[in-house]
This record gives structure tokens, sequence and C-alpha cells, in this order.
């Protein structure tokens, strides 16, 4: 019963429930009485180790509440990340298997392909642009004539469903409105008939330019195809203001049949023979980026892939983001153009900026 | 105010269990943590797991009065959720496919053993409530961890004052006590 006082005691001295002279009282009791101290310290240690089990039952709920409001919110996406993680995961185990089907698929068909082109049209429709390297020209070439060995027994016909397009040139572009308008370069779309823009699921769509500037070297396409749909959340602002040497940057472009992701840092803030207009910028680009969005790290579209020095290496040009605006100000008339105000893309790391971003990065054809 | 005080102060929040600032920060450094376990042969859930293990480990250290700082919260969290994660795939001898996220990460195995520790002391706890039976467990905790009242639980339980109630949670409290140290003696 003692026992149980002298425990009633401490918890009272550890919650601070006692008055002054208890106090006291029980700190004199404790100096002076060394089996009692021990007690008292035993006591509270195990006191703590209490609390502690209350402390983190306490703060468990908490996390588990917040947790489930963000499931909630959707902030937290409960069923589709299982299924992706459960693909990476996949992924990851089978990748080496994968890249080996991968690439026998590949082969196999970009021959069939050119099979069914030789069929269909007789004649060599090889996409071949001044854009694109010389080492595809060549080795396009020797499948062709590979192909044209084959072409003696084979009797294969197939009929494509929508004559193909032919593209004479490759370049980039963005949404600068989820309404269907892009921007790339001036240079990009003068003196095209046909320009079809495809976005990296592969939809193609026919657009038309809006409008084109030689001196900015900025244009404007516009979606006019009726089975692009209006899309929502463009994740990137545009920057009005000016930027500084050696911010980090980087770009999505379509060098190749896939996008391609580059990054490098702003090297001067004037561009070819001091044009104030663009900005330097070090970065590996090759003929396809034109048109692609120059992003800082913040997710802002700060300039525009214009041009590379062709006698220097890494030296790039990218136009100002803010000759945007002004392109913008002169398109007013016939259409409206909303820059999007919301960015998604800060804060993100980079992979995740990527992901975002790449959807709303479309490759520019034309003829 | 530097950027060092403004996280001091979410630190204090969150070892006061605030949970505003719990949810803020959440918000902001949950989707890094699970791209980072996403990408390195995991699943939602172990992603769900890790990161709330790591906050606990945030909040065990911003209950010390010796913690001091040296890093953002985001990095904090980033490093340990990345050791917690790392240590699991090597405990289930799972593979790791080292993706790194290429983020600033601050040393903290030492601290996420003394966590692992840190975990089983409080499990002999949790242990030694589970052995004394009931009706004993059930008013320790109500008294000890839901901080409930005498008189509380004396109605709860169904005594007829509260002494009697206190005179039953002594008797439970030397038990639980015994119990306690007699695993904590022999688990060291």
């Amino acid at each position: 019963m003692e026992d149980n006082l002298l425990l009633d005691a401490i918890e009272r001295y550890r919650n601070g429930e006692m008055g002054p002279e208890e106090k006291t009282f029980f700190e004199e009791l404790r100096k002076n009485n060394p089996e009692v101290d021990q007690l008292v310290a035993e006591h509270n240690f195990f006191l703590g180790e209490l609390d502690k089990v209350s402390d983190l039952k306490a703060y468990r709920q908490t996390l588990g509440e917040v947790e489930s409001k963000l499931i909630n919110e959707g902030v937290i996406s409960q069923k589709g990340l299982n299924a992706r993680g459960k693909v990476m995961f996949l992924w990851n185990k089978y990748r080496r298997t994968i890249a080996v089907a991968a690439s026998i698929a590949g082969i196999v068909s970009l021959t069939t392909a050119t099979v069914v082109s030789m069929y269909s049209e007789k004649k060599n429709v090889a996409s071949i642009t001044p854009l694109v390297d010389n080492k595809l020209q060549k080795m396009d070439q020797k499948i062709n004539q590979i192909v044209s060995k084959m072409n003696v027994t084979s009797t294969v016909v197939v009929v494509p469903a929508r004559p193909k397009f032919e593209a004479d040139f490759r370049a980039t572009g963005f949404l600068a409105d989820g309404k269907g308008y892009l921007i790339t370069n001036a240079h990009v779309v003068n003196n095209a008939r046909n320009l079809i823009v495809e976005n990296q699921k592969g939809e193609q769509f026919y657009a038309k330019a809006v409008y084109a500037d030689k001196t900015t070297d900025l244009a404007i396409l516009k979606i006019i195809d009726t089975s692009f749909h209006r899309l929502s959340g463009l994740p990137y602002t545009f920057s009005k203001s000016g930027t500084e040497l050696g911010e980090h940057i980087f770009t999505l472009g379509y060098p190749r049949e896939e996008v391609v992701y580059g990054e490098g840092y702003l090297s001067a803030k004037s561009g070819f023979s001091g044009d104030t207009t663009s900005y330097q910028v070090s970065i590996s680009v090759n003929p396809g980026n034109s048109g692609g969005p120059v992003v800082n790290k913040n997710g802002e579209i700060i300039g525009i892939i214009s041009s590379k020095e062709t006698n220097a290496d890494g030296v790039v040009f990218a136009i100002k983001s803010k000759n945007i605006y002004d392109a913008l100000k002169e398109v007013m008339g016939s259409d409206t153009i909303k820059l999007p105000v919301v960015n998604t893309l800060k804060g993100l790391d980079r992979v995740q900026q990527i992901k975002k971003l790449e959807d709303f990065v479309y490759m520019v054809k034309g003829n | 105010m530097n950027i060092y005080e403004q996280e001091k102060e979410l630190l204090d929040a969150v070892a006061a269990n605030d949970g505003a600032v719990i949810e803020s920060i959440y918000r902001e450094n949950f989707p890094t943590i699970q791209a980072f376990v996403l990408k390195n042969n995991g699943f939602a859930d172990d992603a769900k797991d890790i990161f709330q293990e790591a906050m606990i480990v945030l909040f065990e250290k911003a209950k010390l009065d010796s913690f001091v700082l040296t890093c953002l919260i985001k990095t904090y969290l980033y490093s340990v959720s990345r050791r917690l994660w790392l240590k699991k795939l090597q405990r289930e001898n799972r593979h790791y496919p080292g993706v790194e996220m290429l983020l600033e990460t601050v040393p903290v195995e030492d601290e996420v053993e003394a966590h692992e520790k840190h975990n089983e002391d409080l499990t002999i706890m949790e242990r030694a409530l589970s052995k004394i039976g009931e009706p004993c467990k059930s008013i320790l905790e109500a008294f000890y961890i839901q901080k409930k009242s005498m008189p509380e639980i004396a109605e709860a339980f169904g005594y007829t004052n509260a002494d009697n109630a206190k005179t039953q949670k002594y008797k439970c409290l030397g038990r639980l006590k015994k119990t306690f140290f007699l695993q904590y003696k022999n688990g060291e």
C-alpha cells in the first residue's frame, strides 16, 4: 500500500500536479533515501516508455487519417498505382528478355513495313528527310535492297487503310493551349503544303499554321482535325522574365521517331551574333529538335529550340519565350489563345516532370 | 527566419502531432518517395509503408531535444525512406535495380539502426501489455495511453468507485512492470 502511495506521488510529481510544499517534501525524500530514489528513477523510465507507446499510437493514428484523406482526394491513388507498380516490377524483372525480343521485333517490323509500302505504292516511300541523319538513309537503302530481293519470291499483298502521309521533314512543337494550338519554329512550317502533328501515343492530327514570323522564327499551329479532343491540364507556364546564366534547362523533342530528352544550361543571354530575342544554350540537340520547349527546373518554358551553330559544338540557340506573348497578340484577332497559368511541374523531380510534360510535346511533320 | 528555423518549426509541429502540418509534409514528399519505391522493385503499398515508417523516424527525432536538423525535412525523409527500402529489399533477398532519383541524401544509417532498436523496445512494452491479460490491459491502456481519468475508468469498467478502480490499477501496474522489466533485462 505504501508502494502505491509512492507510485501515485511519482506520477503526480511527473505530471506537475503537486503543490509546492508537497513537491519540496518529495524532493527531500528522494534525496535522503536512495531506495526511494531508485524506485522513482525506475518508475520514471517505465512511464517514459509507456508515454512513447501512447504518443506513437496517437501519431500513427494521425498518419493513418492523413493517408486515407489523401487517398480519398486522389493524391495517393490506390488502384492504378498498384497496377503500375506491378508492371514496373515485371518490367524490371524481364527487362533483358524484353530488350532482346523488342530488338528482334524492331527489325521484323521495319522490314515488313517496307514490304507493305513497296507493294502498295510501287515506289520508295521511306520518309527520309533532310532532318534525318545520313546513317539512317544508308540503312534504309540497305533494307530496301534486301526487300527488293525478297519481292521476287514473296506474294504478300496488304492494302493500307489510310493513304500514308509522306513527310519531308520532322520537327517538334508543344501545346500552348489545350484547344489545339501549338508553338513551333517558323522555319519548320514555311513552304510546307501539309502539316501533321503526332503525339507520343502515335495519334496524328492535321494542323495548319495560323502565324509564322520569319524574324523571330516563331510559328503557331492550330490542329484542324475533328478527331482532336481538347486537352486540359497543361503542366507548364511560360516565363515572362529573364533567366540567369548557368540555369539548368532541359528539352523534349523528336530528333527520332520517339521522344528524346536532353538537358543542359543557359550559356548566354543573347543568340547568334548578339541577337537579343534568343538565348544561347548548351544542350545536345539534333535536327528534329527544332521547336522543342526549353524548360527550367521549375517547369517554366523559357524558350524554344530553334537552331544550332554549324561549325561549333553544343552552341544552340533558343527563342526567348517572351516573344510568344508578342506573337499571341498578333494572332488574337481570329483565334483566342489562353496560355496555361497553373504550373504543376514545380517541385517535382525530373522524371515526373518529363512524364507530365511529354503528353504535350508533339512531333510536327509535313511536306 | 532562415530556412532551418522554418523547418524546425515544422518539426516541432510534427512532435506535437499537428495533423495539418503532417498533412502538408505528406503532400509535399509522398510523391517522390513513391516514385523511388515504384522504380525500385516496389509496389504502391510498399511506398505507403515506407513513407509512414520514415515519418515515424522523423517523429522520434523531432521528440528528442538533442536533435539538430542539418538538412531539409525533404532531404531527411528521402534519405531515410531510401535506406529503409534498401534494407527491406536486402532482408527479403529481392533485387535492387538501383534507380536513383538524383536527389541529395544525408547519411542516416545509424539513425535507421537506432529506430529499429527503438521499435523493438516498444514491442517489449506492447508484448508486456498483451501478456498481463484482461481487464488489466484495458485498464492500464485507458489510464496511461488514452489518458482517461480514474472516475471515468471506474464507470467504464464497472467499479463502484474511483478508489476501487485505483487499487485495481496498481495491482495491474505492478504486474506490467514486472513483466516489462523481466523482458527488458533479458533482451539486453
